[in-house]
Protein backbone atom coordinates (compact mmCIF):
# COMPACT_ATOMS: atom_id res chain seq x y z
CA UNK A 1 0.00 0.00 0.00
CA UNK A 2 1.20 3.49 -0.73
CA UNK A 3 1.59 5.98 2.08
CA UNK A 4 -1.14 8.31 0.81
CA UNK A 5 -2.35 10.24 3.87
CA UNK A 6 -5.97 9.65 4.85
CA UNK A 7 -8.34 12.40 3.80
CA UNK A 8 -9.42 14.39 6.86
CA UNK A 9 -11.49 17.02 5.05
CA UNK A 10 -14.28 17.18 2.52
CA UNK A 11 -14.02 20.24 0.32
CA UNK A 12 -16.87 21.61 -1.78
CA UNK A 13 -16.30 24.50 -4.15
CA UNK A 14 -19.10 27.04 -4.29
CA UNK A 15 -17.94 29.60 -6.83
CA UNK A 16 -14.63 30.92 -5.57
CA UNK A 17 -15.33 29.81 -2.00
CA UNK A 18 -14.00 26.53 -0.61
CA UNK A 19 -16.40 25.04 1.95
CA UNK A 20 -14.59 22.60 4.19
CA UNK A 21 -16.23 19.90 6.32
CA UNK A 22 -14.17 18.06 8.91
CA UNK A 23 -14.51 14.28 8.70
CA UNK A 24 -13.33 13.78 12.31
CA UNK A 25 -15.62 14.25 15.28
CA UNK A 26 -12.60 14.65 17.54
CA UNK A 27 -9.78 16.88 16.35
CA UNK A 28 -7.39 15.83 19.09
CA UNK A 29 -4.70 13.46 17.90
CA UNK A 30 -1.46 15.19 17.08
CA UNK A 31 -1.01 13.19 13.87
CA UNK A 32 -4.56 13.97 12.68
CA UNK A 33 -4.12 17.63 13.52
CA UNK A 34 -0.91 17.67 11.52
CA UNK A 35 -2.69 16.16 8.51
CA UNK A 36 -5.66 18.50 8.87
CA UNK A 37 -3.24 21.44 8.97
CA UNK A 38 -1.43 20.24 5.84
CA UNK A 39 -4.70 19.71 3.96
CA UNK A 40 -6.04 23.12 5.03
CA UNK A 41 -2.82 24.92 4.10
CA UNK A 42 -2.80 23.16 0.70
CA UNK A 43 -6.11 24.88 -0.10
CA UNK A 44 -4.28 28.20 0.02
CA UNK A 45 -0.80 27.17 -1.14
CA UNK A 46 -1.70 24.70 -3.92
CA UNK A 47 -5.32 25.35 -4.85
CA UNK A 48 -4.93 29.13 -4.48
CA UNK A 49 -8.16 29.47 -2.52
CA UNK A 50 -8.50 32.82 -0.78
CA UNK A 51 -12.05 32.46 0.56
CA UNK A 52 -12.52 29.54 2.91
CA UNK A 53 -15.50 28.48 5.04
CA UNK A 54 -14.88 25.88 7.77
CA UNK A 55 -18.06 23.99 8.69
CA UNK A 56 -17.79 22.53 12.20
CA UNK A 57 -21.12 20.70 12.29
CA UNK A 58 -19.39 17.33 12.62
CA UNK A 59 -16.92 18.38 15.32
CA UNK A 60 -17.51 17.46 18.98
CA UNK A 61 -14.03 18.01 20.41
CA UNK A 62 -10.96 19.99 19.53
CA UNK A 63 -7.73 20.80 21.31
CA UNK A 64 -5.52 23.86 21.51
CA UNK A 65 -3.26 22.26 18.88
CA UNK A 66 -6.24 22.26 16.48
CA UNK A 67 -6.90 25.90 17.34
CA UNK A 68 -3.27 26.55 16.41
CA UNK A 69 -3.82 25.17 12.90
CA UNK A 70 -6.95 27.31 12.43
CA UNK A 71 -5.05 30.41 13.56
CA UNK A 72 -2.18 29.57 11.19
CA UNK A 73 -4.71 29.12 8.35
CA UNK A 74 -6.30 32.46 9.23
CA UNK A 75 -2.88 34.13 9.13
CA UNK A 76 -2.15 32.53 5.76
CA UNK A 77 -5.51 33.51 4.24
CA UNK A 78 -5.18 37.07 5.55
CA UNK A 79 -1.71 37.34 4.01
CA UNK A 80 -3.24 36.45 0.64
CA UNK A 81 -5.91 39.10 1.10
CA UNK A 82 -8.64 36.46 1.54
CA UNK A 83 -11.25 35.59 4.17
CA UNK A 84 -11.71 32.71 6.59
CA UNK A 85 -15.14 32.16 8.13
CA UNK A 86 -16.18 29.48 10.64
CA UNK A 87 -19.75 28.22 10.94
CA UNK A 88 -22.06 25.65 12.55
CA UNK A 89 -19.96 25.36 15.70
CA UNK A 90 -21.59 23.47 18.58
CA UNK A 91 -22.07 25.48 21.78
CA UNK A 92 -19.39 23.62 23.79
CA UNK A 93 -16.85 24.19 21.04
CA UNK A 94 -17.92 27.80 20.52
CA UNK A 95 -17.03 28.39 24.17
CA UNK A 96 -13.44 27.36 23.39
CA UNK A 97 -13.26 30.14 20.78
CA UNK A 98 -14.88 32.63 23.16
CA UNK A 99 -12.66 32.05 26.19
CA UNK A 100 -9.53 32.16 24.06
CA UNK A 101 -10.94 35.31 22.39
CA UNK A 102 -10.35 33.80 18.98
CA UNK A 103 -13.89 34.91 18.13
CA UNK A 104 -12.34 38.41 18.02
CA UNK A 105 -9.71 37.28 15.54
CA UNK A 106 -11.71 34.98 13.27
CA UNK A 107 -15.19 35.55 11.85
CA UNK A 108 -17.67 33.07 13.31
CA UNK A 109 -21.29 32.84 12.15
CA UNK A 110 -24.14 30.43 12.85
CA UNK A 111 -24.99 28.85 9.52
CA UNK A 112 -23.40 28.13 6.16
CA UNK A 113 -25.51 30.70 4.31
CA UNK A 114 -24.22 33.47 6.56
CA UNK A 115 -20.70 32.09 6.19
CA UNK A 116 -20.89 32.20 2.40
CA UNK A 117 -22.10 35.80 2.55
CA UNK A 118 -19.35 36.76 4.99
CA UNK A 119 -16.68 35.10 2.84
CA UNK A 120 -17.75 36.64 -0.47
CA UNK B 1 -21.91 0.93 57.13
CA UNK B 2 -20.52 2.47 54.00
CA UNK B 3 -22.71 5.06 52.39
CA UNK B 4 -22.78 4.07 48.69
CA UNK B 5 -23.46 7.67 47.75
CA UNK B 6 -20.40 8.94 49.61
CA UNK B 7 -17.94 10.90 47.51
CA UNK B 8 -15.13 8.82 48.94
CA UNK B 9 -16.40 5.85 46.92
CA UNK B 10 -13.91 5.52 44.13
CA UNK B 11 -15.27 4.16 40.89
CA UNK B 12 -11.69 3.81 39.87
CA UNK B 13 -8.31 4.70 41.36
CA UNK B 14 -5.37 4.04 39.08
CA UNK B 15 -1.64 4.65 39.02
CA UNK B 16 0.10 4.04 35.74
CA UNK B 17 3.41 4.93 34.11
CA UNK B 18 3.40 5.28 30.32
CA UNK B 19 6.13 5.98 27.76
CA UNK B 20 6.02 9.33 25.93
CA UNK B 21 3.74 7.91 23.26
CA UNK B 22 0.47 9.67 22.37
CA UNK B 23 -1.17 6.28 21.63
CA UNK B 24 -0.47 5.14 25.21
CA UNK B 25 -1.95 8.39 26.51
CA UNK B 26 -5.02 7.82 24.34
CA UNK B 27 -5.71 4.44 25.91
CA UNK B 28 -5.48 5.97 29.41
CA UNK B 29 -7.89 8.70 28.30
CA UNK B 30 -10.33 6.11 26.92
CA UNK B 31 -10.23 4.21 30.20
CA UNK B 32 -10.87 7.40 32.19
CA UNK B 33 -13.82 8.26 29.95
CA UNK B 34 -15.40 4.86 30.56
CA UNK B 35 -14.98 5.28 34.29
CA UNK B 36 -16.44 8.80 34.22
CA UNK B 37 -19.51 7.48 32.46
CA UNK B 38 -20.16 5.30 35.51
CA UNK B 39 -19.90 8.26 37.92
CA UNK B 40 -22.19 11.25 38.41
CA UNK B 41 -20.25 13.20 35.79
CA UNK B 42 -22.54 14.95 33.31
CA UNK B 43 -21.87 15.13 29.59
CA UNK B 44 -20.57 18.63 30.23
CA UNK B 45 -18.20 17.35 32.95
CA UNK B 46 -16.90 14.67 30.60
CA UNK B 47 -16.41 17.22 27.80
CA UNK B 48 -14.44 19.52 30.14
CA UNK B 49 -12.29 16.73 31.57
CA UNK B 50 -11.52 15.32 28.12
CA UNK B 51 -10.34 18.69 26.87
CA UNK B 52 -8.22 19.41 29.96
CA UNK B 53 -6.77 15.91 29.97
CA UNK B 54 -5.81 16.16 26.31
CA UNK B 55 -3.98 19.43 26.95
CA UNK B 56 -2.21 18.13 30.06
CA UNK B 57 -1.03 14.89 28.44
CA UNK B 58 0.10 16.61 25.24
CA UNK B 59 2.04 19.08 27.36
CA UNK B 60 3.68 16.26 29.34
CA UNK B 61 4.57 14.09 26.33
CA UNK B 62 5.38 16.74 23.73
CA UNK B 63 6.63 19.76 25.64
CA UNK B 64 7.84 18.05 28.83
CA UNK B 65 9.40 14.85 27.53
CA UNK B 66 9.91 16.10 23.95
CA UNK B 67 8.36 12.84 22.61
CA UNK B 68 11.42 10.97 23.93
CA UNK B 69 10.24 7.36 24.26
CA UNK B 70 12.91 6.66 26.87
CA UNK B 71 11.16 9.14 29.16
CA UNK B 72 7.92 8.33 30.91
CA UNK B 73 4.83 10.06 32.23
CA UNK B 74 3.41 9.08 35.63
CA UNK B 75 -0.34 9.32 35.92
CA UNK B 76 -2.47 8.72 38.98
CA UNK B 77 -6.17 9.45 39.03
CA UNK B 78 -9.32 8.86 40.98
CA UNK B 79 -12.85 8.92 39.66
CA UNK B 80 -15.16 9.56 42.60
CA UNK B 81 -18.91 9.91 42.51
CA UNK B 82 -18.74 13.69 42.62
CA UNK B 83 -15.27 14.54 41.39
CA UNK B 84 -12.36 13.57 39.23
CA UNK B 85 -8.77 14.20 40.22
CA UNK B 86 -5.56 13.46 38.37
CA UNK B 87 -1.85 14.00 38.86
CA UNK B 88 0.44 13.94 35.84
CA UNK B 89 4.23 14.11 36.10
CA UNK B 90 6.68 14.13 33.21
CA UNK B 91 10.48 13.90 33.17
CA UNK B 92 11.07 17.24 31.53
CA UNK B 93 12.72 20.30 33.09
CA UNK B 94 9.37 21.87 33.96
CA UNK B 95 8.21 25.46 33.40
CA UNK B 96 6.72 28.35 35.32
CA UNK B 97 2.97 28.28 34.61
CA UNK B 98 2.64 31.83 35.97
CA UNK B 99 5.14 33.13 33.45
CA UNK B 100 3.23 32.28 30.27
CA UNK B 101 2.20 35.06 27.90
CA UNK B 102 -1.53 35.82 28.08
CA UNK B 103 -2.91 34.13 24.93
CA UNK B 104 -5.97 36.40 24.98
CA UNK B 105 -3.89 39.61 24.76
CA UNK B 106 -4.43 41.32 21.41
CA UNK B 107 -0.73 41.02 20.52
CA UNK B 108 -0.80 37.25 21.15
CA UNK B 109 -4.08 36.32 19.45
CA UNK B 110 -2.36 35.38 16.19
CA UNK B 111 0.15 33.11 17.92
CA UNK B 112 -0.76 29.52 17.09
CA UNK B 113 0.25 28.07 20.48
CA UNK B 114 0.17 28.73 24.20
CA UNK B 115 -3.50 28.10 25.03
CA UNK B 116 -3.35 24.68 26.70
CA UNK B 117 -2.78 25.79 30.30
CA UNK B 118 -5.48 28.44 29.97
CA UNK B 119 -7.99 25.85 28.73
CA UNK B 120 -7.12 23.47 31.59
CA UNK B 121 -7.67 26.23 34.13
CA UNK B 122 -10.99 27.14 32.55
CA UNK B 123 -12.37 23.62 32.32
CA UNK B 124 -11.22 22.23 35.67
CA UNK B 125 -12.25 23.33 39.18
CA UNK B 126 -8.63 23.48 40.31
CA UNK B 127 -5.24 23.16 38.62
CA UNK B 128 -2.03 23.21 40.64
CA UNK B 129 1.54 22.91 39.40
CA UNK B 130 4.41 21.63 41.52
CA UNK B 131 7.99 22.87 41.17
CA UNK B 132 9.85 22.70 38.88
CA UNK B 133 6.61 22.69 36.88
CA UNK B 134 6.81 19.15 35.46
CA UNK B 135 3.99 17.90 37.67
CA UNK B 136 0.40 19.01 37.99
CA UNK B 137 -2.69 18.02 39.86
CA UNK B 138 -6.11 18.97 38.56
CA UNK B 139 -9.63 18.32 39.77
CA UNK B 140 -13.16 18.83 38.53
CA UNK B 141 -16.16 18.68 40.86
CA UNK B 142 -19.48 17.39 39.56
CA UNK B 143 -22.92 18.59 40.50
CA UNK B 144 -24.92 15.80 42.18
CA UNK B 145 -27.54 14.32 39.88
CA UNK B 146 -31.14 15.03 40.93
CA UNK B 147 -32.80 12.02 42.56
Amino acid sequence: MSGQPRKRLEVEELGDIAVVNFLDKKILDEQNIQLIGEQLFALVDNDKKKKIVLDFSNVDYLSSAALGKIIALNNKVKKEGGKLVLCKIKEDIKEVFTITRLDKLIKIVDDQQAALQAAS
Amino acid sequence: MTDPASDTTAFEAVEVVIPSDPAEARSVQDRIELSLAASDASERDIFCIKLALEEALVNAIKHGNQLDLSKSVSISYQVLRLSFEIRITDQGPGFDPDDLPDPTAIENLERPCGRGVMLMRHYMSDVEYYPPGNSLRMRRDFKPKQA
